[in-house]
């Protein structure tokens, strides 16, 4: 690895680089302990009833087979239903794992059958027979509409949605008005590795979780709660993640049922679950945003009223926030907007990746596009018009607002310019070519957290926080956080994260890790530092001459300069004139005071201009999106390279939102029927042109510690609508529905 | 079907080293990787060949080892991602992959790496349009497309120059 | 997937006397994919891969014989293909992976089972799986099934693009058994569903398919594979289209044609192609050809846009091939 400066901003390759490409990074269904048990799940195939028999003569014939547990046989668990919330917190009775005969979603576990081989395994879930009693249910997302409620406990992050001026009236009033009904596809995040656990039985009984999940305390927290295993110790470990995009947020059902088979049958145990099993958790919800938009002649925008709705399960009351983007980020006199609910027999739906933003902003940024071309408008010139250098909704000034830089450094990029011909006017060949854009917005987000840093005789920088980096380049980010702030070169620095031992750190997402992690990295380094400068100055072994010093830290070595002369110690030669084999410190870093008023004061946002050229062979219902330019503002980019990738990375993903992806509800059954890779299309290579990523200056001090806003989400924001409006200027005709299959 | 399974003689190399055992014959080759071998490397994305993470090399060529029978491949010579690199030295796919930015979660990783492998010995390199073709069996749920279309390109020039070299 | 006995015949003879639940193993591509499903549950699997059947061979009369083992890739990329046949290396290329094809076999790719996702699941009832026991893909999520050659009992589409081609080009399927070899049109190989949808070709107990033979043509560059599906690469035909064209002096002497993605098998009909003959191309003509070829498709519940899609898809490939501009498989876009 050739380093130059391993500093923050600076486009550091991946210090996990190494272990990934040589197939050495361990992953949750890798590590093998001796006398390890598969075990595999067996899905309900209805969607509401209750079990009345399950045959498992089969299967417990089969050699190698060891048990088959089920809700009449497994171990004791904890009895009160809120022992089973885990970190998400999503109101109402959350889903508990072979609990009793109910059952409330087609493929709910009913069973995992253990044995020694995985084939074994494999075999015999195939072998168990299932009877049920059915009771009706309801799977169809439009039928689910006419039940739509809102629930009396919220979740804890959902923002109301707060009207202004009056809305209908204006709309009444105005000249030029758009009106429809948007609708989004239901989608799986389908992370490339499968939701899997290993547990590990160490010698003294306590259990080592090797989990696939963002999160290692919460489910740390979740396990020893709902298995009512207080008494032991559980440490959850995950390294490495292959993705996850929110489905690692909550504590999937194969890691309860991991720990509770090794509880049962005193064995080490694996449970992976299959990709048509990762059909049968959480999904992106199905949604559909009534919207109308009214304004003056001048493309002034008078009235915005946004209804949505977003499907959850029957039994958790999950919510997003969908309507409220467009009353935040646009100078709108009079707004409203309502936000409901609609149950079905599914599984709960859950937040991947932008969770509200690439529903609501999407949908909303297509709409937005609509009112712009009937006003006669170019839309960038109708967003420069009309966007809000404020939080409009709670009529609020941000800690900094780069969205003007970043849509006209984006359409310069892009080649925007002016007012597009009219659609359906470039052509070349067969295909007709569009340009179209819009802006994106998400939270930028802070939680407090802890790290520890500690200095070792060799020399070396450890770093240790309960951060997960499921891909997002948070190994490298924090390394290089930690060489800025100690002075250390980055190789001499190792970072240990996915361990629910480490200190404390919130759940991987809504981009909030580089901020919060990178700050309390920061700290601990600091106070390291600082830690370690006065320890050498107050140890009787330091020499003299290096006391009567300025002594500073750099590079990883000490500098010290007397009387314009310098001299200079490795960090190994220091700590043993302090006598110590090493030197450590914990930090924790939260908001102070000044943060708490700021957070009352401002609200914080990062921000996007997404352009897109797509060609359209309208008759044959192709679409090819040739170029993409996103230009973001999110404050201050810690690794350009890292976060042009993960920009780029949601790109691709709200690519598949806009043309491709849709999980195909057979509502006879409840089930999601393409439930493969097969038939659930995610953009492969041949779908992704090259994606132009830039960063908008943004110095934003106040936002976080580091100025960070976080990267992870914003390129899912925005980007599928610019798609749908590049396919609305090529072809003039208005798709309201994602994925957009012309044609179809 | 209370008898034990019957099994098959399985008679392979793997990275240079003898493999020889009875395995059930319903033993994949990425569940022997995995599972039997400890290499796990080689990544189950889907285990229907659909996603192509458990790309390996059979004889030179890249296949999904999903989709194979361990026991069906006599005398196969089998390279995973762990034996790419030679001695601790990176294969410059790999050390690309690095350069460019071409993973995220590192999960088709292994699988990405040894179809552009193969890829450059099938040939199919002669355009960034013809590399995302011949490269569409390997999806990438983190959307590292570009850095991985990157990777290759780089690679693929780097040899040309050393081929131009050698001939010069 | 469930246990069996695996064996390597080490001649055909042995290979033909199978007993009962006996599944022929290839490239494996499908096979054991449909067995890790618990869709496909044989007691023995017969590995053939060890009879010599991978060579590719010329005829007397200039066309091609294409082993049952040979690799799908290294049909497609064969120069005795690729020379003569370069619609036959088109369609494969059109399908699955590099490393799917680097696998599957010839063989394989005319015995692979249907794409339906009722036919996957094995908690669905489904004719084609369970003899008698219904079809949900009837009145269920079926954007994807078939238009042509349905029956009540079973609407799955036939998902091979290779045998799309191979249609177009009257190849002929070389078949061994107990009771000696035979020859079957490629045309007549795949059996509509009708009431026995389970039976998905004319293939017997213990009969091994050993070639497929290639009729000499002279197309020239006046053929076309156009596949259009739901993302630009590895995934399987809305709808695609194999064209071939003997053309003289801007006339069609013949013309071959046969459709993927709509039919539950590669779907061809004679009086189709026989409106072509003798004609200079023209729009008229291709759009009689497209409504002969789909007279009679009916859609389901989600797959009607395929009756608006498929009559466009066949005129552009019979455009295509009219002007000798071959659709390219890495090239997305469409002439």
């Amino acid at each position: 690895m050739n380093v130059v400066s391993a500093n923050i901003g600076q486009s550091v390759p991946r210090i996990d680089g190494f272990a990934k490409v040589t197939g050495q990074a361990t992953y949750a269904a890798e590590p093998h302990p001796p006398g390890l048990l598969y075990g595999v799940i067996v899905n309900s195939l209805i969607a509401r009833g209750r079990i009345e028999a399950i045959h498992d003569e089969a299967a417990r014939a089969v050699p190698g087979v060891t048990e088959v547990m089920t809700h009449h046989n497994r171990p004791h668990t904890a009895l009160f239903e809120k022992s089973y919330v885990d970190g998400l917190g999503v109101p109402g009775s959350p889903y508990r794992p072979l609990h009793d005969a109910e059952i409330r979603f087609n493929g709910q576990p009913v069973a995992v059958v253990f044995a020694e081989t995985f084939e074994a395994a494999r075999e015999a879930a195939m072998l168990i027979q299932v009877d049920y009693e059915r009771w009706p249910h309801n799977a169809d997302f439009d039928a689910a509409l006419h039940q739509k409620y809102m629930p009396s406990k919220t979740r804890s992050n959902y923002v109301p949605p707060k009207s202004r001026g009056n809305a209908s009236e204006a709309y009444a009033l105005s000249p030029v008005k758009i009106e429809g009904r948007f609708h989004l596809a239901p989608e799986h995040h389908n992370p490339m590795e499968m939701h899997a656990t290993t547990v590990i039985i160490e010698e003294d009984g306590a259990l080592t979780v090797w989990d696939k999940t963002q999160g290692p305390q919460a489910v740390q927290a979740y396990l020893a709660s709902a298995l009512s295993l207080s008494g032991k110790k559980v440490r959850v470990r995950n390294p490495y993640v292959g993705g996850a995009f929110g489905s690692g947020l909550r504590a999937q059902h194969n890691v309860f049922l991991a720990a509770l088979g090794a509880e049962m049958l005193k064995r080490p145990v694996r449970v992976t679950l299959t990709r048509p099993q990762m059909f049968t958790h959480v999904f992106r919800p199905e949604a559909v945003m009534d919207i109308a938009l009214g304004a003056d002649r001048d493309g002034t925008l008078q009235s915005i009223i946004v209804e949505g709705v977003t499907d959850t399960s029957r039994f958790e009351h999950n919510m997003e926030n969908v309507v409220v983007w467009g009353l935040i980020g646009y100078k709108c006199p009079n707004a409203t907007a309502d936000y409901k609910i609609a149950p079905r027999d599914t599984y709960t739906s859950s937040d991947m990746r932008a969770p509200g933003a690439a529903t609501g902003v999407n949908l909303f940024e297509m709409a937005v596009d609509e009112l712009a071309w009937a006003c006669g408008m170019d839309p960038l010139a109708f967003r420069l018009h009309n966007y809000s250098e404020i939080d409009a909704m709670h009529n609020m000034p941000l800690t900094s607002n780069a969205l003007r830089e970043a849509l006209l450094q984006g359409a310069e990029r892009f080649g925007w310019n002016g007012y597009p011909p009219g659609p359906g006017s470039l052509r070349d060949g067969r295909e007709l070519i569009g340009h179209g854009m819009a802006t994106g917005i998400w939270d930028a987000m802070f939680s407090p957290t802890a790290a520890r840093a500690r200095l070792t005789s060799d020399g070396r920088l450890h770093i240790a926080t309960a951060a997960s980096d499921i891909g997002t380049g948070t190994y490298t980010i924090l390394a290089q956080t930690a060489s800025e702030a100690f002075g250390i070169p980055i190789d001499r620095i190792d970072i240990e994260l996915g361990d629910s031992t480490l200190p404390e750190c919130p759940t991987e997402g809504g981009s909030w890790t580089a901020a919060s992690a990178g700050a309390a990295v920061w700290l601990a380094c600091q106070s390291l530092r600082e830690k370690f400068l006065k320890a050498l100055a107050k140890s009787e072994n330091t020499p003299e001459r290096i006391k009567q010093s300025e002594v500073t830290l750099t590079e990883g070595e000490l500098h010290g300069v007397r009387d314009g002369s310098r001299e200079v110690f490795s960090l190994q030669e220091a700590l043993s004139f302090i006598g110590e084999a090493s030197i450590e410190a914990e930090e924790t870093a939260k908001p102070g005071l000044r943060d708490k008023i700021s957070e009352m004061r401002k609200a914080r946002f990062t921000h996007s201009a997404v352009f897109c050229e797509v060609r359209v062979d309208e008759e044959l219902g192709i679409v090819r999106v040739t170029r993409l330019v996103n230009a973001v503002a999110a404050g201050r980019i810690m690794n350009p390279k890292t976060a042009a990738s993960q920009v780029r990375g949601a790109m691709v993903m709200a690519t598949g939102m806009a043309l491709h992806e849709e999980s195909l509800m057979d509502e006879r059954y409840g089930r999601f029927m393409n439930h493969n890779f097969s038939e659930y299309h995610i953009p492969s290579h041949a779908d992704i042109p090259e994606m132009d990523v830039l960063f908008v200056d943004e110095k934003d001090e106040e936002v976080s510690p580091l100025g960070i806003k976080g990267v992870g989400e914003i390129g899912m924001c925005g980007t599928a609508a610019a798609i749908a409006n590049a396919i609305f200027h090529a072809t003039g005709k208005r798709y309201r529905t994602l994925p957009i299959i012309p044609g179809a | 079907m209370t008898q034990a399974a019957p099994t098959a003689p399985c008679r392979l190399q793997i990275n240079g080293e003898d493999y020889d055992a009875d395995l059930p014959p319903s033993v994949t080759l990425l569940d022997l990787l995995r599972e039997r071998l400890g290499l796990t490397g080689t990544k189950k994305g889907c285990d229907h060949g659909q996603c192509g993470a458990c790309t390996v090399l059979v004889d030179g060529r890249r296949v999904k080892s999903c989709l194979m029978l361990a026991v069906s491949l006599p005398d196969a010579q089998v390279t995973t991602i762990e034996g790419l690199s030679r001695k601790g030295r990176l294969h410059p796919m790999q050390q690309a992959f690095i350069d460019f930015d071409a993973f995220q979660c590192g999960y088709c990783t292994p699988g990405q790496i040894l179809s552009a492998v193969a890829l450059l010995e099938e040939g199919h390199i002669r355009s960034r349009e013809e590399i995302r073709e011949f490269m569409s069996g390997n999806l990438c749920r983190c959307g590292a497309y570009n850095g991985i279309i990157d990777a290759v390109e780089h690679v693929v020039a780097q040899r040309q120059r050393d081929e131009a070299g050698e001939a010069a | 997937m469930r246990s069996f006995s695996y064996s390597r015949p080490a001649s055909f003879d042995e290979a033909c006397r199978v007993p009962e639940r006996t599944r022929f193993l290839a490239g494996g591509t499908n096979l054991i994919d449909l067995m890790k499903s618990d869709v496909e549950r044989p007691a023995h699997v017969v590995d053939l891969k060890s009879l010599s059947m991978d060579q590719i061979e010329e005829l007397p009369d200039g066309g091609l014989r294409l082993g049952a083992l040979a690799t799908n890739a290294g049909t497609a990329e064969h120069p005795l293909v690729t020379g003569r046949f370069p619609l036959l290396a088109s369609a494969i290329l059109a399908g699955a992976s590099p490393q799917i094809r680097n696998v599957a076999t010839n063989g394989g790719n005319l015995n692979q089972r249907t794409r339906c996702h009722y036919f996957y699941d094995p908690d669905m009832v489904c004719n084609k799986r369970s003899p008698g026991s219904g079809c949900s893909a009837r009145g269920g999520r079926n954007r994807i099934m078939a238009v042509l050659g349905t029956s009540e009992s079973c609407i799955a589409t036939f998902p091979s693009d290779m045998c799309v081609a191979l249609a177009a080009l009257n190849a002929v399927v070389r078949l061994r058994g107990p009771d000696g070899e035979r020859a079957v049109a490629l045309r007549d190989y795949h059996r509509l569903p009708g009431e026995t949808p389970w039976i998905d070709n004319v293939l017997q107990p213990g009969e091994i398919v050993t070639s497929i033979d290639l009729p000499s043509v002279s197309f020239g560059e006046h053929y076309t594979y156009l596949k259009i599906r739901d993302r630009l690469s590895f995934a399987f035909a809305i709808v695609s289209v194999a064209v071939g064209l003997d053309m003289e002096s801007g006339v069609i002497r013949r013309g071959c044609l046969a459709l993927g993605g709509v039919g539950t098998k590669p779907w061809c009909v004679p009086e189709a192609e026989a409106l072509m003959r003798d004609r200079p191309p023209s729009h008229s003509l291709f759009r009689d050809v497209a409504e002969c070829i789909l007279e009679g498709a009916v859609a389901d519940r989600d797959n009607a846009a395929k009756l608006k899609l498929a009559p466009r898809v066949i005129e552009r490939a019979l455009w295509q091939a009219a002007e000798g501009t071959p659709q390219s498989q890495t090239c997305k876009t469409i002439r």
